[in-house]
């Protein structure tokens, strides 16, 4: 116990004076949370529309009107042909393309079918599919403006009510929000604790820490304990500052949210752990975290639902601690989740925490 | 004048002995670029498929439970429970069991019939605000096309939209994360490795003996610099082979641009590593610079995930000024559109504006110090 | 056994692989005795150093050190011997009162016991300027100095010093020897690996390794007189000119 805390001092010692290390623990969650919020955005706002119109009747600058009046679209270019508006497609200077064809509004008159022509740049695969459906969404409001005009027989239909729990507004960067304080987290337990123990590996004060009677477990807990804290720090500090900036929601109970996390630690600690027992070099030992992480992140579901994936990579994510920990934050600060909502998810962070801390010790032991 | 060049020889010929050493390093070189490939091929994915919905149906009659089959047999949607009253709606939402609750009204079928409209009633778990809007999209799409089945009026429909998707009619997101990909790994191969690498000789005090080695301050640098200019370029090649066969991602453009454009985005990475270790003393320094200045901006300001018009303005003035942003468009111009230097000379002027850049402030950096 | 006996090696054997690094070691180091451990590069001195350390497991053979089993007590072994390396290895970015807080700490001294100690030791060294400096400030020769005293801070029976002379200029060295046989004659038994033969001749008794074996184990004038030698470099060329690994 008392050889501990003297390691525990020279610990922090260190981080306090190292200044790689506090810039870091400081400026990453402003910088992350400032730029990853804003930028991390899947919604499709600012659709640059060309417009070929070979009607040039009331009816089609009616349709017009309607995309116009529409926040996600700006016309970038009118009444020019499909192969000049081909050109601006090329040149990016234009997203989507629409045609419509000579003879619309007598079509449209005479009760006759009609057909417009919308063409995407399909490139980014999500973004077209969004401009596809936000285009269908404009003219089928104007077809049916048309029909309402027209009809006095009422057609029996059903009327859509759309709720949207937990985040009226579609909020985007509360939905990131959560998931980048996990990034953060992580970085400090796996990156950090993995680089400053290879670090002193590289340097050879690990070896003059080997000569001494030394156990085991203390070194251990001498590395991981300031880690602990300075990455609950570290979620504090990023909370506060989500609450700040971004007014996210903090539904759920924060000291649930701290548990979790102090489980969650506990796994990405033990992972730089162990992969500091692998790596010979900072060089590698940073390869080696980047590459797990980027595998990991991906798979956690940051981006995308994680119950769309492939049944093998949900197999997988049983065993990637980002995926759980990256749901329960959710759950907890934007739905307000209780503890009997995430148990599965603490679970499985548990098992994990104790097979990765097994694990780390094991081959840590091996190597020394 | 011949003597140096066989000792600068030699000392890339033992720059590329050292890399080659370290298998495990090798080995997650070239595993990562495949690793991601796959990951954002196969697993990262925009598309609601089997999506689980919950019913919380206040009718049950036989219009209801037809509406609730035709939910269920399009293919996007799972039925997970079945809820007896409102106050469960919360509690499925919250604890994930359903993303989406469709909340039929009381009489469903009487009212449709007598009054001409009867109501249901989307709640959907918007903390992913995305899925929330795709997937009430989809069930309102569903729910309408029910009621215009059932409405007993001929279907007509006025106005057909023929969409054309341009490039990419499948909408595949191959198209997005292979350039992504390439700029990503070819920035942590050439800049992050070449930044830690002469950093560490640095810190290990290797470098001092190198300068006062009868090789020149450039030819140090251009020793250490050479192998990875080589690791980045079969790294772009395996990139591209494997995104032809196994992504199917087209190659409409000319390769012998291609591989040029990516040349010159290996130097301009290059140089900026080589910029990053003049100003870094230890090994952290040089790899926290390079994780700030380097990767983070390549995979978010540089529209590899995120399509850089949507955000706000500052950012997107910020990512003219990241070398991958670029990179990115001239590969998906030349790659997918299929133009030729046309199109692609404004992003190889800019990339080669910054390579001189780079390179000319660390020489002059170089000379402060010696 | 004899009691004044603090290290015992027999028929030590360490093996990487199909490499021998430590073939057949036999050699036995007195209390309070100077041993030098000679040795070209290569020839295997720092492996088995590392193994009487507790660093690393032998192979096979017989080793006690400070009346401990080289298998079973490595802890016991390390908490009775102080070792330095020869690369410098105290914390660059802790102060000189900090390191020595910290060594202490780890073997033990209590806290009271900590501070006279520490005092002490600056004074002696002369680094009151230093005291609540990072160590990375300290002068090359400073560091050495340092290290010792802060790897002999829990007072142990043995320390080991591996080429703790490297690089340091003679004046520095003088005065580390002066250390050196401060420490012995309180009683410490001093294991020292060295390249430069001027300190061969400083030690009570040396072994000469060659790939792997000690082929020659006496005092410094019995080994001169044996090999027809008129110094210790002498002698040390007659033996490792006919090495295979150099």
């Amino acid at each position: 116990m008392r050889t501990l805390l003297f390691l525990l001092q020279k610990e922090f010692l260190q981080v306090f004076r190292n200044r790689t290390m506090l810039p870091i623990i400081f400026i990453m969650p402003v910088v992350q949370l400032l730029v990853l919020a804003n930028a991390a955005t899947f919604e499709v706002k600012n659709i640059d529309l060309a417009i070929v119109d070979y009607d040039q009747s009331y009816l089609s600058s009616q349709l017009k009107s309607h995309f116009t009046a529409s926040p996600f679209y700006t016309i970038v270019a009118n009444e020019v042909s499909v192969s000049k508006s081909l050109d601006m497609v090329h040149a990016d200077k234009a997203d989507a393309i629409l045609v419509i064809k000579q003879g619309f509004e007598k079509d449209l008159l005479r009760g006759h079918q009609t057909e417009l022509q919308l063409l995407v740049n399909a490139i980014d695969g999500s973004a077209a599919g969004l401009m596809n459906s936000y285009s269908g969404q404009i003219i089928q409001g104007f077809i049916q403006e048309q029909i309402a005009q027209r009809a006095n027989v009422t057609v029996p239909h059903i009327t859509i009510q759309e709720k949207f729990w937990y985040n009226p507004d579609l909020t985007y960067s509360h939905f990131m929000i959560p998931g980048i304080l996990v990034i953060l987290v992580t970085v400090i337990g796996m990156f950090l604790t993995a680089l400053n123990i290879v670090r002193e590996k590289e340097m050879g004060t690990m070896e003059q820490i080997n000569v001494t009677p030394i156990k085991k477990y203390q070194f251990i807990l001498g590395k991981l304990i300031p880690f602990w804290v300075i990455a609950m720090f570290e979620l504090v500090f990023g909370l506060i500052l989500s609450k700040l900036i971004f007014d996210i929601p903090l539904n759920g109970s924060l000291l649930l949210v701290f548990g979790v996390a102090g489980v969650f630690l506990v796994v990405a600690l033990a992972m730089g752990l162990f992969l500091s027992s692998v790596a010979e070099s900072q060089q590698q030992v940073m390869f080696l975290a980047y590459f797990f992480m980027i595998v990991f992140i991906l798979m956690s579901g940051i981006f995308t639902p994680t119950d769309s994936m492939p049944l093998w990579a949900q197999i997988v994510d049983l065993v990637n601690p980002l995926f759980y920990f990256m749901k329960v934050m959710r759950m907890i600060l934007i739905k307000g989740a209780g503890f009997m909502h995430i148990m599965p998810c603490l679970v499985g962070l548990m098992v994990l925490s104790v097979l990765m801390l097994t694990l780390a010790i094991t081959k840590y032991r091996k190597t020394s | 004048m011949k003597r140096s060049n066989n000792s600068i020889w030699g000392f890339i010929r033992k720059e590329f002995f050292h890399i080659f050493r370290d298998k495990k390093t090798l080995l997650l070189i070239f595993g990562l670029p495949v690793a991601q490939l796959l990951l954002f091929g196969f697993v990262v994915t925009n598309e609601i498929k089997d999506a689980k919905i919950a019913v919380f149906d206040q009718s049950k009659d036989y219009l209801s439970l037809q509406l609730v089959n035709k939910l269920v047999s399009s293919g996007y949607f799972i039925l997970s429970d079945n809820l007896s009253n409102a106050s469960q709606i919360d509690e499925v939402l919250k604890a994930g069991k359903a993303q989406l609750v469709v909340s039929i009204q009381p009489n469903f079928a009487a009212e449709f019939q007598k009054q001409g409209v009867a109501s249901v009633q989307l709640n959907a778990d918007a903390s992913e605000p995305n899925t929330a809007s795709i997937l009430t999209a989809y069930a309102s799409a569903i729910i309408s096309d029910f009621a215009a089945e059932n409405s007993g009026m001929p279907q007509q429909t006025l106005v057909s939209v023929q969409s054309r998707m341009l490039y990419n009619p499948d909408l595949k997101s191959v198209f997005m994360f292979v350039p992504g990909t390439m700029a990503l790994i070819l920035m942590l191969i050439t800049a992050m490795m070449t930044s830690i690498s002469i950093a560490r000789e640095k810190e290990m005090g290797t470098m001092e003996v190198l300068l006062v080695s009868p090789l020149k301050p450039w030819q140090i640098v251009l020793g250490k610099v050479f192998p990875y200019i080589g690791l980045g370029f079969a790294n772009a090649l395996l990139i591209i082979i494997l995104g032809y066969f196994v992504f199917m991602l087209p190659m409409r453009g000319s390769m012998v641009l291609l591989l040029l454009v990516t040349l010159l985005f290996i130097i301009l990475a290059l140089s900026l590593g080589i910029l990053i270790s003049t100003v870094s003393k230890t090994q952290q320094v040089a790899m926290f610079l390079s994780m700030f200045a380097l990767l983070l901006p390549t995979i978010l300001l540089s529209g590899f995930i995120f399509p850089i018009e949507n955000m706000p303005v500052p950012l997107q003035w910020l990512s003219l000024i990241m070398p991958p942003r670029w990179f990115i468009s001239a590969l998906k111009t030349i790659m997918i559109k299929g133009e030729g230097l046309a199109f692609v000379y404004k992003e190889i002027l800019v990339m080669l504006g910054m390579t001189i850049a780079f390179l000319s402030l660390s020489i002059k950096k170089f000379k402060i110090r010696l | 056994m004899d009691s004044s006996i603090v290290i015992s090696v027999n028929k030590l054997v360490k093996k990487f692989g199909n490499f021998v690094a430590n073939d057949n070691l036999t050699f036995e180091v007195g209390s309070g005795e100077i041993f030098g451990f000679l040795g070209a590069n290569g020839a295997g001195k720092t492996t088995a150093i590392r193994i009487l350390c507790g660093l690393l497991e032998p192979t096979s053979g017989d080793i006690i050190v400070a009346g401990f089993n080289g298998y079973t007590q490595r802890d016991k072994i390390k908490a009775n011997i102080g070792y330095m390396s020869q690369k410098f290895s105290l914390y660059e970015d802790l102060t000189v009162w900090e390191n020595i807080r910290l060594f202490a700490g780890i073997y033990g001294v209590s806290r009271k016991l900590i501070q006279e100690r520490a005092n002490l030791l600056i004074e002696n060294l002369g680094l009151e300027d230093y005291r609540n400096r990072p160590v990375a400030d300290l002068p090359l020769g400073w560091k050495q100095k340092l290290a010792f005293s802060v790897a002999m801070i829990h007072k142990p029976t043995i320390i080991f010093l591996d080429e703790p002379t490297g690089g340091v200029d003679p004046i520095t060295r003088r005065r580390f020897w002066e250390m050196i046989y401060e420490a012995a004659d309180a009683g410490t038994t001093v294991f020292v690996t060295t390249h430069y033969m001027d300190e061969a001749e400083y030690c009570n008794r040396i072994s000469i390794m060659v790939d792997g074996k000690i082929v020659a184990l006496d005092t410094p004038s019995a080994l001169k007189a044996e090999y027809n030698a008129e110094s210790m470099d002498e002698v040390f060329v007659k033996l490792a000119r006919n090495s295979q690994r150099v």
